[in-house]
C-alpha cells in the first residue's frame, strides 16, 4: 500500500495516532519509570548525558529525515545552547566573594588567566537566567536563521549545504579555541556549581535534572509530531521528494526550509543547555565536525525518519560507544563508521526500518488492530544516499 | 619510617646490577622482609586511627585510582604515565606497602574525552572511596576534574608540565609549572646562542598561549625581540606556510610548543624546508623521549628540549629506574619527562602518607609541604608550600637515536611560581 514516500494516504492517519502515541508512552515509562529504577545514579546521569544528544537527533529527524535537510553542523547549536547556560552558570560561581584569589576577582577564572581585567559586553547580560533561557533557544535560532537565509534563498541544498555547516562547525571551534580569554579555550567553560543557588553537582540535583531532562524530550517530540502531522510537514516531505512540482504549485521553499533549521537548531540547544547542566562543564569538543557527524549517526542509526527511532538510536549507539571504547579502543572508530556505511547502504531507515519491517508486523498478528498497519514510509537506498 | 626506606634505597641504588635488579622485583627476599613490619605496623596503625574519613583502607590493603586516557588520541601520551604509576605502586607494594598496607589500584579509563575524565573522576571518589588519584595529562582533563576533587575532597597526583594559574588543596602538581620550564632555558639559549630574536609556534590551547606569554615577555625584558608567534588548531598538519614566515624573519632561535600529531609534520615540513636544526637554533617545551618515537630521531636531531628530565640522566637513581621500567615494560619503551613525574606521585603519597600518619585526604594536603623524595629519577625533589614540586631546569639536545644529550641544568633546584608577577 505505501508506493512512495511522498503519497500518506488519508485512510491510515488514525492509525498513526494511535502507533505514534503508545510507542511514546512506552518511550517515557521506560525513561521516567525503568531506567531510574533499575540503574543507580551515576549510570543514570549518563543516560541523562545521552538523552541530551537525542534533542540533536529529534532535530535531525525534522530537518534531514522528513525535509531531506542534511545538516553536518548541529554541534553548532548544541554548543551555542550548551555555552548559553554555561556563561550564566559560570558567572553565578565567580561572585566576587568566591574569586577573591583573583587579580580581578568577579570575573570568570578563565578571563583573569588571560589578563582580562572587566567582564566582556557580552557576557554582561548572562547574569540573568530569564536571559540565558532565552538565549539558549534565540542565539542558535537566529544563527540557524542567518545561515538559511543565506543558504536557501540562493538555492543551495543537497551536499553543498551539508559542506559549508560542516565549514560552520570548523569555523565555530576555531572561534571558541582561539579567543580563550572570552571562551575559556579548548578547556571550555568548567567548574560550575550553582543555579540560582541550587548546587547542580549533588545527587539529588541530579535525579531531578535527569527527569527534568527526559519530560523536555517528551514535550519535544510531542511538538515534533505535531510538526510532522501538520500541514507544514507534509509540504517539508513534498520538497524533500520533489522541490520543484513544490516551488510551482506557488510555496516559497525556502522559507519552509529555513523554518525547519531554525526549529532543529532549537531543539539541539536545548539538549546543550541540559548537557551543561548535567555535566558540569562545556568545552569546544562538542562543537566541532566529530561530533555534529556523530549526531547525525545517531540519527541514522535510529531511523531517520523515525522520531522515537532517533531517541532509541542515540541510546544504543553511545551505549555501545561507552562498552566498546573501554573493549576495543583501536577499532571502535572503524565500527562507527562502518555503521554509518552500513546503515546507508543497507538498512536506510535504521532501527526503526527495522522494526516496521519484522518486528510491527508480527506484533500486529498477535494484536489485531489499525495501529499494527501504520508502518512509516520506507524510502528506497537511493534517496537515502543523496 | 620514610627515611629509613630512602636510605634503603641508596643502599640497593649501590648494589651491582644483577643483585640490584633481583632486589627491586622482589623475587625472593623482599615480600618476606616486608610481610613483618607491615604486621607489626598494621597493628601500631590501626585503620580507625589512619582512615577517619571512610576511604577504602583495610587492615592490610589501601585502594587508589589510575585515570589516564588508555584510548582515544591521548593514550600515546598517557600510557607512559600509567606505566610509570604502575612500577612505582609495585615497587612500594614490596617495600611493604604503605602504613603497613599494601596498595590496590582500581584503574579507569578517561578516553581523552575530558566528560568522561570527571564522570570516571566520580566514580573513583564516590563508588571506590580511593584514597588517591594518580592521572590526567592534558590541562582541559584536569580543568574537568578538579570541580569534582573538590567536591568530593579526593586527592589528584597530576604529573604534566603544565600552564600553571592552579593551585588546588586537592591536587599536587608533580610536573613544572611554566616558569619552571621555561625562564632558565632561555636565559641558557641568550647566554650560550647570543639569541636576539625568537619566534614562538605553538598548538592552540592555554598551554602553549600561557607559556609564550611567559616567553615573550621574558624575552622583552632582556631586551631581545620576539619577531612571530603563531598558533596552529590541535592536529594541524600543514606549517609550510610558517616556515616560510620563519625563513623571512630569520629567527635566532625557534621556540616550539607544538603538541601531539603536529610535531611529526612540523619537524618534517621543516626538514623538507632544509631548515637544518644543527645550523638553526630550535627550542622546544614540548618533545620529550615519547614524542621523539612518533617524530623520527633523523627529523629532530640537533634540537634542544626543555625539560626536567631525560632519560639519558646519568645518576644511580634513574639508572635504577631506567632498568626497573624496560624490565617492567620492555626493553624498547622510552621514558619521558611526564612519565618520569608520573612515577614521583605514588611515592610522594606514601612519603606524605607516612608523616601524617594518615591517609586521609585533609591530613595528606596539610603535611605535603615540605616532603622529600631523593629517589627520585630526576634528582632530589621536595613538595613547596603550594604543591608544586622544587625541581631543576634541564636542556637536551635530541640524537638520531631519539635520546637527549643533556647539555645544562641548573645549579639549584628552582622554586614553582604558578602565579608568577610580572609575568601576566
Amino acid at each position: 500500500m505505501t508506493r512512495t514516500p511522498q503519497s500518506l494516504p488519508q485512510g491510515r492517519r488514525l492509525g498513526r495516532i494511535d502507533g505514534d502515541v503508545a510507542g511514546i508512552l512506552l518511550l517515557a515509562a521506560l525513561l521516567i519509570i525503568v531506567l531510574p529504577l533499575g540503574l543507580d545514579i551515576f549510570r543514570l546521569n549518563m543516560v541523562g548525558k545521552y538523552l541530551t544528544y537525542a534533542f540533536v537527533a529529534l532535530g535531525l529527524v525534522l530537518c534531514w529525515g522528513s525535509a531531506g535537510i542534511l545538516s553536518l553542523g548541529q554541534g553548532i547549536f548544541f554548543g551555542i545552547g550548551g555555552y548559553c547556560m554555561a556563561m550564566f552558570l559560570k558567572l553565578e560561581a565567580s561572585s566576587p566573594e568566591a574569586t577573591k584569589i583573583q587579580s580581578t576577582p568577579g570575573i570568570p577564572d578563565f578571563m583573569d588567566w588571560n589578563q582580562l581585567k572587566e567582564l566582556p559586553w557580552f557576557w554582561e547580560p548572562f547574569h540573568s537566567l530569564t536571559f540565558a533561557t532565552i538565549a539558549v533557544v534565540a542565539v542558535p535560532a537566529l544563527l540557524a536563521f542567518i545561515v538559511g537565509l543565506a543558504m536557501f534563498k540562493r538555492r543551495v541544498g543537497g551536499v553543498y549545504f551539508a559542506i559549508i555547516t560542516q565549514a560552520f562547525a570548523a569555523i565555530l571551534t576555531i572561534l571558541i579555541i582561539g579567543q580563550q580569554g572570552y571562551t575559556g579555550g579548548i578547556n571550555g567553560i568548567t567548574d560550575l556549581r550553582t543555579l540560582k543557588g541550587w548546587d547542580i553537582r549533588t545527587d539529588e540535583a541530579k535525579l531531578v535534572l535527569y527527569f527534568v531532562n527526559a519530560a523536555l524530550l517528551i514535550g519535544c517530540i510531542l511538538l515534533c509530531l505535531h510538526v510532522r502531522r501538520s500541514k507544514l510537514g507534509r509540504i517539508l516531505v513534498a520538497l524533500r521528494d520533489k522541490e520543484d512540482r513544490v516551488r510551482f504549485s506557488g510555496y516559497d521553499v525556502a522559507n519552509f526550509k529555513i523554518f525547519v533549521f531554525c526549529f532543529a537548531a532549537a531543539l539541539s540547544a536545548v539538549g546543550g543547555a541540559m548537557f551543561t547542566l548535567q555535566v558540569g562543564f562545556m568545552s569546544p569538543s562538542f562543537v566541532g565536525i566529530v561530533p555534529s557527524i556523530e549526531m547525525v549517526i545517531y540519527c541514522a542509526v535510529g531511523g531517520r525518519l523515525s522520531l522515537l527511532g532517533a531517541v532509541y538510536g542515540t541510546l544504543l549507539v553511545n551505549w555501545a560507544k561507552t562498552m566498546l571504547s573501554e573493549s576495543f579502543p583501536e577499532l571502535w572508530l572503524f565500527a562507527m563508521g562502518a555503521l554509518f556505511i552500513g546503515v546507508v547502504m543497507v538498512f536506510p531507515n535504521g532501527l526503526a526500518g527495522l522494526y516496521q519491517q519484522f518486528i510491527a508486523p508480527r506484533l500486529g498478528r498477535l494484536l489485531p488492530r489499525p495501529a499494527s498497519r501504520a508502518s512509516a514510509p520506507i524510502i528506497p537506498p537511493h534517496t537515502a544516499a543523496d | 619510617m620514610s627515611s629509613d626506606k630512602i636510605n634503603a634505597d641508596k643502599t640497593i641504588g649501590g648494589l651491582p646490577s644483577p643483585l640490584r635488579r633481583k632486589l627491586l622485583l622482589g623475587m625472593a627476599a623482599l615480600p618476606a622482609v616486608g610481610l613483618l613490619p607491615r604486621g607489626a605496623l598494621a597493628q601500631a596503625l590501626p585503620t580507625d586511627a589512619v582512615n577517619t574519613t571512610k576511604l577504602a583502607v583495610t587492615d592490610s590493603t589501601v585502594k587508589v585510582g589510575i585515570l589516564h586516557s588508555t584510548t582515544g588520541t591521548m593514550a600515546i601520551s598517557e600510557t607512559g604515565s600509567v606505566q610509570a604509576e604502575k612500577l612505582a605502586i609495585a615497587q612500594i607494594n614490596e617495600m611493604g606497602g604503605v602504613l603497613g598496607r599494601k596498595i590496590e589500584v582500581i584503574q579507569e579509563d578517561g578516553a581523552s574525552d575530558w566528560p568522561t575524565f570527571a564522570e570516571k573522576a566520580r566514580k573513583l571518589l564516590v563508588e571506590d572511596k580511593v584514597a588517591a588519584v594518580f592521572g590526567c595529562w592534558t590541562s582541559a582533563s584536569r580543568k574537568a576534574v578538579l570541580p569534582v576533587f573538590e567536591q568530593y575532597n579526593g586527592m589528584l597526583y597530576y604529573p604534566t608540565f603544565y600552564e600553571g594559574l592552579e593551585q588546588s588543596k586537592n591536587v599536587i602538581y608533580t610536573g613544572q609549572e611554566a616558569t619552571q620550564q621555561i625562564l632558565a632555558g632561555l636565559d641558557w639559549v641568550t647566554k650560550e646562542k647570543g639569541a636576539k630574536s625568537f619566534f614562538l609556534i605553538g598548538s592552540d590551547y592555554i598551554w602553549p598561549r600561557t607559556s609564550n606569554k611567559i616567553a615573550r615577555k621574558h624575552i622583552e625584558m632582556h631586551g631581545q625581540k620576539v619577531v612571530g608567534e603563531e598558533y596552529f588548531p590541535l592536529g594541524h598538519t600543514q606549517f609550510n606556510s610558517v616556515i616560510n614566515k620563519i625563513k623571512l624573519t630569520k629567527p635566532d632561535v625557534i621556540y616550539a610548543s607544538v603538541v601531539g600529531g603536529s610535531n611529526v609534520a612540523f619537524y618534517k615540513q621543516l626538514k623538507a624546508a632544509g631548515i637544518d636544526l644543527n645550523k638553526q637554533t630550535l627550542m622546544t617545551i614540548s618533545v620529550t623521549e615519547d614524542e621523539m618515537l612518533g617524530i623520527g630521531g633523523e627529523n629532530i636531531a640537533g634540537a634542544y628540549a626543555c625539560m626536567k628530565y631525560f632519560q639519558s640522566l646519568k645518576n644511580p637513581n634513574n639508572e635504577k629506574f631506567v632498568a626497573a621500567f624496560k624490565k617492567m615494560w620492555g626493553g624498547e619503551s622510552v621514558i619521558g619527562d611526564v612519565t618520569q613525574a608520573g612515577y614521583l606521585g605514588p611515592w610522594l603519597w606514601k612519603l606524605t602518607a607516612e608523616k601524617a600518619k594518615s591517609f586521609d585526604v585533609d591530613k595528606i594536603a596539610a603535611a605535603s609541604p615540605g616532603i622529600e623524595f631523593t629517589g627520585a629519577p630526576e634528582g632530589y625533589v621536595r613538595v613547596h608550600e603550594n604543591h608544586h614540586l622544587w625541581s631543576k631546569t634541564r636542556v637536551g639536545r635530541a640524537r638520531t637515536d631519539g635520546q637527549f644529550d643533556v647539555v645544562f641544568e641548573t645549579a639549584d633546584l628552582i622554586e614553582p611560581n604558578p602565579f608568577p608577577k610580572g609575568y601576566q
